[in-house]
């Protein structure tokens, strides 16, 4: 049994201490936005933010995770309103087939908080998210126009 | 989009999975005439392709599978150009491929590959669209009792010229339903586009920011487990024990089966729990023969097939080119190999089914959903009005999701438990090692000049895997697969953009254990490598500049050509580049459509490169939407780079070596290039876009690493010769 809170609610999880925090939030409390890739914290389909900082959930255990603050994407918009990061993967038309996009969203949100103006260099060295689709052009463009709203 | 359309018309019962050919395809007469095919809301269908509902939404059918590549969108936007609907209020929807069968494949192919999605169903949808216009117009006409003719329709709002009366598509829909689909339909003239021509934004991106959106791999049924399987790991071996006892204790496991005569899976109340048991699972395999099978014996194997004496079926020739190489002043010989390449798609490969003693139904995404649905009537034993496929949208496909297998394991799994609904989930690993992987080639080429330098002949050896002979045998010509020669052909889909006086391309077709499969731009990835960088490594061994060597030879390919010089122009062939950084450029047909491109890289080192920039020039006869073919461009230079510089799986005892993104790398932001697309449509033949530039990534990158280092590679990928990204 464990206790986590996601997107602001408190969840007592039926599942053993070492399992992935991904599996706990895909399976056991039903949030199926942040999507399996790998397993081995490779891909980044499965970035939630943990306190406020990027984490691939597939490496993060659920004992881990207790008593913090975890966001997924079905948590980034707040109050009915959209993260300026969807805004702008919307009017750039970023998501191709959008598998890996909930995950490139959580990253690039916890990326602009960090450093609200990401230059080129900062994007290359923070965002090492794997996409099949190769929607890299739109996602550079989509990052400097959330930046800049 | 992810709601199915229930028609309340009864299935109609047939016997088989009538899969047929030859029927009209999209504008299927409602049996009985004016019975009203009614939408699952109650609201009426126009005909198979439009479903319009009292609020003048539109609902437009799309036989073809979404997997980021757009086709959603761009087959909306051409029904939606002949229907004169307001495009503000279109949605889609996906028609069941159970729903096709019963309805005589009212929307014909369901196929989704081959960069067909759009080319081929291009006409018969903007039909659809055309017919469902011209009868709401007929049922406002008959409404006002003026004749049609005096009626235009735009933005769904139908008016009466003369009269300067209006009324809306969705207030006639009722009375247009019930009419006869007229058989006269005249489609626009592609000058009158409006929509279709226009980069409008994609109909399926805000769900997809949210989470909200449901792949295959999301789906939840009542009462649902969830299964991990594992199939033997040597292709072709068998499952000979495994011991379920050491693991019906562990948690969740609520049952272990057998799958088929290779594989074996766990069922769990989580994907967790069955995957943590399945890996406690002992499991024994027959691996038979295949396990002795590495990639140094395929290597050698096929290189055996570059031996000319050795047989071969001919793709291309004319004159003599053994005669005309033999008597050269000069020849030039050069051998290239390509390498396995597993899909590696984001989502990886998943079915939901649900069976039961008269109904077996199946959730997926899949590329083929009337494969799917075969693959269901198959593995379950039951009819055709008995089973149905409700395609998801598609994580990634890139040609892996155009194959059934994990469809039938799903179907099987679930047999074992029928009432319960299993979702069967591979793990990373499995997907990797069970993939339908690039087939492996070898090339050997044979160039030959006169003694003022001009190109007498040119020899293409290839050998190596055919995917044909493995997934669509009755495609081979008396046992030759036409596809092999794909971008080497003397006219067709895949042309060679050469005109060589003596010609001979040929292919020794041998093939290994591992399944090949259909790789986002199949044949042409390692074709355009072997073609493009042998005409640059020509032109330098005779002084002469690739293009304008390149030139001389295409003067009768002209669209070929316009592309080539439309990137030189572009990237400013003829300047120098800056200081340290070096081009290559290479050009090539596939999918009906003729692209080039050139890149500007530097090089670190001697063995790290950072490539700059790319030029991107695709010709594919009619563009319905620019801003997706910019995002299929650039998309595909990721997936050509990563092939060129990770993407290799290695054969050892029989198996795949690589397990995972740590030993099958994709490339980063970080690496990639700024990608400029040209996109210059000349008219008069349909093309694809979402394949054919991937294949010219590699050859214009290696033609540029050789102009920077004067080092020829000639085998992929980069990895294997210690050669990374800077």
């Amino acid at each position: 049994m464990a206790n986590l809170t996601v997107n602001g609610k408190t969840f007592d999880v039926a599942v053993e201490p070492d399992t992935p925090l991904l599996w706990a939030i895909r399976e056991n409390i039903g949030l199926t936005g942040t999507k399996y890739g790998c397993g081995i914290a490779q891909c980044g389909a499965c970035t939630v933010h943990v306190d406020g900082v990027a984490m691939r959930s597939c490496g993060v255990l659920v004992s881990d995770a207790s008593g913090k603050q975890i966001t997924t994407i079905e948590g980034l918009a707040a109050d009915g309103a959209l993260h300026k990061v969807q805004k702008a993967w919307i009017d750039n038309d970023v998501p191709q087939c959008g598998y890996c996009q909930t995950g490139m969203i959580m990253a690039v949100a916890a990326l602009l908080k960090e450093k609200p103006k990401p230059t080129d260099k900062d994007i290359d060295e923070a965002i090492t998210n794997i996409c099949r689709c190769g929607t890299f052009q739109q996602v550079r463009e989509a990052i400097h126009a959330a930046a800049n709203v | 989009m992810n709601h199915m359309p229930t028609l309340n018309r009864r299935a109609f019962v047939i016997g088989s999975a009538a899969l047929g050919t030859g029927l009209a395809i999209g504008l299927d007469i409602p049996f009985g005439g004016p019975t009203v095919v009614r939408a699952a809301d109650g609201s009426p269908e126009v005909n198979a392709w439009v479903v319009i509902r009292p609020d003048d939404t539109v609902v437009i059918r799309i036989a073809r599978s979404e997997m980021g590549q757009g086709t959603l969108t761009g087959l909306a936007q051409l029904v939606a150009e002949e229907l004169e609907c307001n495009w503000m209020n279109v949605t889609t929807e996906y028609p069941t491929p159970g729903q096709n069968v019963a309805r005589k494949r009212a929307w014909g192919d369901f196929s989704t590959g081959g960069s067909r999605g759009i080319r081929t169903s291009q006409e018969y949808v903007r039909k659809g669209g055309a017919t469902a216009r011209m009868m709401l117009i007929q049922a406002a006409a008959n409404e006002w009792k003026v004749p049609a003719s005096e009626c235009t329709a735009a933005n769904s709002v139908i008016t009466h010229t003369p009269s300067g009366r209006t009324t809306t598509y969705g207030k006639v829909v009722e009375a247009a339903a019930r009419l006869e689909p007229p058989t006269d339909v005249k489609l626009k003239d592609p000058k009158d586009w409006k929509l279709v021509g226009k980069g409008v934004k994609r109909l399926d991106t805000a769900d997809k920011v949210t989470g909200k959106m449901t792949y295959g791999i999301d789906v939840k049924l009542p009462g649902m487990l969830n299964a991990a399987i594992k199939d033997c790991p040597v292709f072709g071996g068998k499952l000979k024990s495994f011991d379920e006892a050491k693991v019906m204790d562990l948690k969740g496991v609520k049952k272990v089966v057998r799958v088929g005569d290779s594989a074996v899976a766990v069922v769990a109340d989580t994907w967790w729990h069955a995957k943590t048991a399945l890996e406690a699972l002992p499991i024994v395999w027959d691996e038979g023969d295949n396990a002795k099978v590495s990639s140094a014996s395929i290597a050698k194997w096929l290189e055996e097939g570059l031996d000319p004496t050795q047989p071969a079926f001919i793709g291309n020739q004319n004159g003599d080119a053994k005669a005309a190489v033999a008597s050269a002043a000069k020849k030039f010989e050069a051998v290239y190999n390509y390498p396995y390449q597993n899909h590696a798609a984001m989502e990886p490969l998943n079915a939901t089914a649900l069976y039961t003693a008269d109904k077996c139904e199946v959730w997926c995404g899949t590329q083929n959903g009337e494969a799917a649905f075969a693959a269901v009537l198959e593995a379950s034993g039951l009819p055709a009005n008995k089973c149905d496929v409700h395609k998801q949208i598609l994580g990634g496909g890139f040609g892996r999701r155009g194959q059934t297998d994990y469809v039938r394991q799903a179907v099987a799994i679930a047999k074992q438990m029928p009432g319960t609904p299993i979702k069967l989930l591979w793990s990373r690993e499995e997907d990797m090692q069970h993939g339908k992987y690039h087939p492996i080639t070898q090339c050997k080429l044979t160039g030959a000049f006169d003694a003022d330098n001009n190109l007498t002949a040119l020899q293409v050896r290839l050998s190596g895997q055919s995917i044909q002979f493995s997934l669509r045998p009755e495609a081979l010509v008396n046992g030759m697969d036409p596809a092999a020669f794909q971008g080497l052909s003397a006219s067709g889909d895949a042309a060679i953009g050469y005109s060589v006086p003596n010609l001979l391309v040929e292919h020794s077709m041998r093939n290994p254990h591992v399944p090949p499969g259909y790789w986002r731009g199949v044949n042409i990835n390692h074709n355009a490598i072997y073609l493009e960088c042998f005409m640059d490594e020509l032109a330098h061994s005779v002084g002469q500049d690739p293009v304008e060597f390149r030139r001389k030879l295409m003067t009768k390919h002209p669209k070929h050509l316009a592309v080539l010089n439309a990137v030189a122009e572009k990237i400013g062939w003829d300047k120098p580049a800056p200081q340290g950084v070096y081009r290559g450029i290479a050009q090539h047909m596939g999918y009906a459509s003729y692209v080039a491109g050139a890149a500007e890289i530097s090089v670190i080192d001697g063995n790290k490169i950072k490539v700059h920039r790319i030029v991107a020039a695709t010709d594919p006869g009619y563009v319905v939407n620019p801003a997706q073919i910019e995002r299929q461009v650039s998309g595909s230079f990721v997936y050509g780079l990563s092939a060129l510089f990770y993407g290799g799986c290695t054969v050892k005892d029989g198996r795949i070596e690589q397990t995972n993104f740590d030993t099958y790398n994709s490339m980063r932001i970080s690496e990639m290039p700024k990608v400029e697309s040209i996109i210059m449509p000349s008219g008069g033949f349909w093309g694809g876009v979402g394949e054919p530039t991937i294949c010219i990534a590699a050859p214009a990158v290696l033609n540029a690493y050789f102009a920077a280092t004067g080092k020829r590679i000639r085998s992929v990928p980069l990895r294997d010769q210690d050669i990374s990204f800077a």
